[in-house]
């Protein structure tokens, strides 16, 4: 098999941060080679330097044997380097059309004409995404579009480029499975074209899925690689955290008295009507796809938008939240998903971002009390396990996943009636993940946990019920054991279950 | 600490250093007290206006009305005074609700008619240059002018009305501390305090980041968005009660660098200890850098026509400190 690239000894420093200690890496064409990677490994840096954006300090990249340095993204892409990056917003611009997004780097190219011609435009982009199965209407405005359909544009632009290596960085954080799937065979098209693929990701279901081998790295170092006709998908997960995975039973809590009550909810025009009760001491997972209405009751309960129809009770009274602030000072907490624009304020060091909704509570007469914001981050910092250097770093200098750990603990730091955790383990490692788990399980006394996640396997992991909602409509709620998981599959995906009357009756009492 | 993050931190308060120390071997009668006291004194009114702009920039806005603000209160005061023929108090009163009102309705506009800033304040602006010429006609107003309607002007600016914008306190030297240098430093000390050390600063810094995330974690952004345009309304009208007390007289034609000065002030204080956002302090700093350029200039000759220049270069340079040389520039720019 021919090398398309071969990567060695390239260091990078950040500061004093040795981020890339002389990774060694060989990409050969027409395969898939999934790179995983905690957070922090390096993965991003090393990326960054096949695209361009920062040069390596030393070490050298070969492609197809030729010496292989880009000055800038736009000369990695004119070698034949392309990369799809996490950030969907960065792969499409929101204003102009679909088909303009798909030709940009036509539009871009200096040899291009004067003027537009907008129906071979058109035609050409309809080629393009015909090549994809992209089924969109390619004149409409990508504002309006999904973060699905956004992704699906940023990929499919990325293959106008007629790539020699695509580099795709965990390219299906938004997508649903179909459109997974959908990019699983374009990645596997590209392939028999002899394209070499990195595809960057820790999803277990995806890495199934594609990969001919794996990659693994660890503290800017290449940690394993794992070759052949069947891959060791243990030993990478293991190779990637440097220690063994555990799958610990979850000790199910004891539930307390009700606390909150969903009555007669309407999440959507054609739903129907429900009942939700929410105990002390219990950590309800509510899961669905995309759409299913998740947002809905979230946003609702923390006081952004009230239910389109039905009643909420907090300890029996009714309970109608005119603004967040309103939730807060009754107990009920939320930490969003999306971090980055829902949470993160990224002037700020961890301390500040931590106590961020509880200035008031820090305050005299209006004025901060220092020492207490600090104690109340450096408590939280290590029950967290937060990697930094101290509570004054800047936010923006952690990894993904201590940045939500920053955000989890924003929220943990004080005493709530209702926590909503919104994506809590979105864009994390494994290793930030478990930490973040353990401590929502271990804080979790005293008050009711909604934890809102697309993903079944996180469900599984932190709660002890799961209910499981399908487009905007209540579709059953179980306790989380082995022999439930099959019902909620089901049902997750839509299908009708004979056990459903069965779980209402008996846990929604 | 390296090279560069110390020539960050510290370069443009060393260069502040460079230019006294400079100055006042150069310059006869740079170095003194009383040279000290006529750059602040000459800074002070642009400075106070500065630190207003400054609460406007912390919640990422903008308010191109102060300079307009000011010369509305300069205008209003002394038509309370001359044409009214009412109190000092009663004018001081009037200014200073005028000011909040113009920064209410920018904060309104912005807010809950969703304008975008910078055109609410040019709007605002606009409004005010041609509201402030009405009631006159167009005339500067003095003691003695004659009236639209004819009658004769008879009011006069009042001795403590003067006093805020004339007066010297004694310190060690007879008459050395203007009263504007003295509201100067108040200024600068309260929006220091209110930004740095208390939650509602804080809480607008987070704005400035993170609008979306601040109001998630349950701050009333709205309120303090509408906040931070009634502080700067307030203190152009302090600006402008200070100028009308300096001039004595509702001069028309008064005021009209007052906006690009003071912005050009805010916007150098980002370069101050390596702050890269709006603060107090430098904003306080930067208002001197460009007092202490302009009177070493000044006395070492250079004509008064090569001042904008001077401070349009001065601007520009500390916008490099800010954005091309601290990381935080170079996060913004990729």
């Amino acid at each position: 098999m021919e090398l398309a690239c071969q990567i060695s000894g390239i260091v990078k420093s950040f500061g004093p941060n040795r981020v890339l200690k002389e990774v060694d890496l060989e990409l050969p064409s027409a395969t898939i080679t999934v790179l995983m990677g905690a957070n922090g490994a390096g993965k991003s840096t090393l990326v960054k330097i096949l695209c361009g954006v920062h040069n390596a300090d030393a070490g050298t990249v070969t492609l197809f044997g030729e010496n292989f340095s880009p000055a800038s993204p736009s000369d990695a892409f004119q070698s034949g380097v392309v990369t799809v990056h996490q950030t969907i917003n960065n792969g499409v611009i929101p204003d102009l059309d679909v088909a303009s997004n798909l030709m940009i780097d036509r539009l871009a190219d200096s040899s291009a004409g004067f003027f537009l011609r907008t129906e071979k435009l058109r035609a050409e982009a309809r080629k393009v995404a015909a090549t994809m199965d992209l089924d969109l209407d390619i004149t409409a405005e990508v504002k309006d579009l999904g973060l699905a359909d956004r992704q699906m544009i940023a990929i499919a632009r990325a293959m106008t480029r007629k790539p020699k290596l695509l580099i795709l960085d965990e390219p299906t954080s938004s997508l649903s499975a179909n459109e997974a799937k959908r990019l699983f065979k374009l990645l596997a098209n590209l392939k028999e074209q002899g394209v070499a693929i990195l595809y960057i990701s820790h999803r277990m279901s995806d890495i199934r899925a594609i990969a001919d081998r794996i990659v693994t790295m660890r503290d800017g170092k290449i940690s394993g690689i794992f070759d052949g006709p069947s891959l060791d998908y243990e030993g990478a997960v293991t190779a990637m955290l440097g220690q063994k995975m555990v799958h610990g039973k979850l000790q199910l809590q004891e539930k307390g008295t009700p606390i909150f009550e969903l009555r007669d909810a309407k999440l959507s025009k054609y739903s129907s009507p429900f009942d939700l009760v929410f105990y002390k001491n219990e950590i309800i997972a509510i899961t669905g796809l995309l759409g299913s209405g998740k947002t809905a009751i979230a946003s609702a309960i923390f006081g952004l938008n009230p239910l389109l129809e039905g009643d909420m009770l907090l300890h029996g009274e009714p309970y109608n939240p005119k603004s967040p602030a309103d939730a807060i000072s009754k107990g009920i907490f939320m930490c969003p998903k999306d971090r980055s624009t829902n949470a993160v304020v990224s002037d700020f060091d961890i301390t500040n971002n931590m106590v961020l909704p509880f200035l008031d509570r820090h305050s005299w007469f209006s004025f901060l009390k220092p020492k207490n914001l600090e104690r109340k981050a450096t408590v939280s910092i290590s029950e967290l396990g937060i990697v930094c250097q101290s509570e004054l770093d800047l936010v923006t200098t952690l990894s993904g996943g201590n940045q939500q750990k920053v955000m989890i603990g924003r929220w943990l730091s004080e005493k709530s009636e209702v926590l909503l955790l919104d994506e809590p383990f979105q864009g994390v490692d494994i290793k930030a993940r478990r930490d973040i788990g353990s401590q929502i399980r271990q804080s979790s006394k005293d008050r009711a946990t909604l934890v809102f996640v697309a993903e079944l396997d996180e469900a599984v992991e932190i709660a002890d019920k799961i209910v499981v909602l399908h487009e905007g409509s209540y579709s059953g709620i179980f306790e989380n054991k082995e022999n439930n998981i099959a019902d909620i599959l089901s049902l997750y995906s839509g299908k009708p279950s004979e056990t459903l009357a069965e779980a209402r009756g008996s846990l929604n009492g | 600490m390296n090279m560069r993050s110390f020539a960050i931190r510290y370069g443009f308060l060393l260069l502040l250093l460079g230019l006294v120390l400079f100055f006042s071997i150069v310059a006869e009668g740079f170095a003194g007290p009383r040279s000290a006291v006529f750059i602040f004194q000459s800074v002070s009114i642009t400075g106070i206006l500065a630190l207003g702009v400054t609460a406007t920039l912390v919640v990422d806005g903008f308010d191109l009305s102060i300079g307009s603000v000011a010369t509305t209160a300069l205008m209003l005061s002394a038509y309370v005074m001359v044409v009214l023929e009412m109190s000092a108090f009663t004018a001081i009163i009037a200014c200073l609700i005028m000011g909040a009102f113009v920064g209410l309705v920018n904060g309104l506009l912005i807010v809950k008619a969703r304008v975008p800033d910078l055109l609410a304040t040019l709007g605002m602006m606009f409004l005010l240059i041609g509201l402030q010429r009405i009631p006159t006609e167009g005339r500067s107003i003095s003691t003695g002018m004659k009236l639209p309607s004819g009658e004769t002007a008879e009011g006069v600016y009042s001795q403590s009305f003067l006093w805020l914008g004339r007066h010297r306190l004694d310190f060690f030297l007879e008459n050395l501390i203007p009263i504007p240098v003295i509201i100067f430093l108040l200024v600068g000390v309260f929006i220091w305090l209110f930004l740095e050390l208390t939650r509602h600063g804080r809480l607008m810094y987070a704005i400035g980041s993170n609008e979306t995330a601040t109001a998630l974690a349950g701050a009333n952004v709205n309120k303090y968005k509408i906040l931070a345009y009634v502080i700067s309304g307030i203190t152009a009208s302090i600006g402008g009660i200070l100028l009308s007390a300096r001039l004595g007289r509702g001069d028309i034609a008064s005021g009209n660098n007052l906006l690009l000065d003071s912005v050009a002030a805010a916007l150098i204080g980002f370069a101050v200890l390596g702050a890269a956002k709006p603060n107090a302090f430098g904003t306080a700093i930067g208002a001197l850098f460009v007092g202490v350029l302009l009177q070493g200039l000044t006395m070492m000759n250079a004509p008064y026509y090569t001042q904008d220049f001077v401070k349009g270069s001065v601007l520009v340079i500390a916008l490099i400190f800010t954005f091309a040389l601290s990381s935080k520039g170079r996060k913004t720019s990729h």
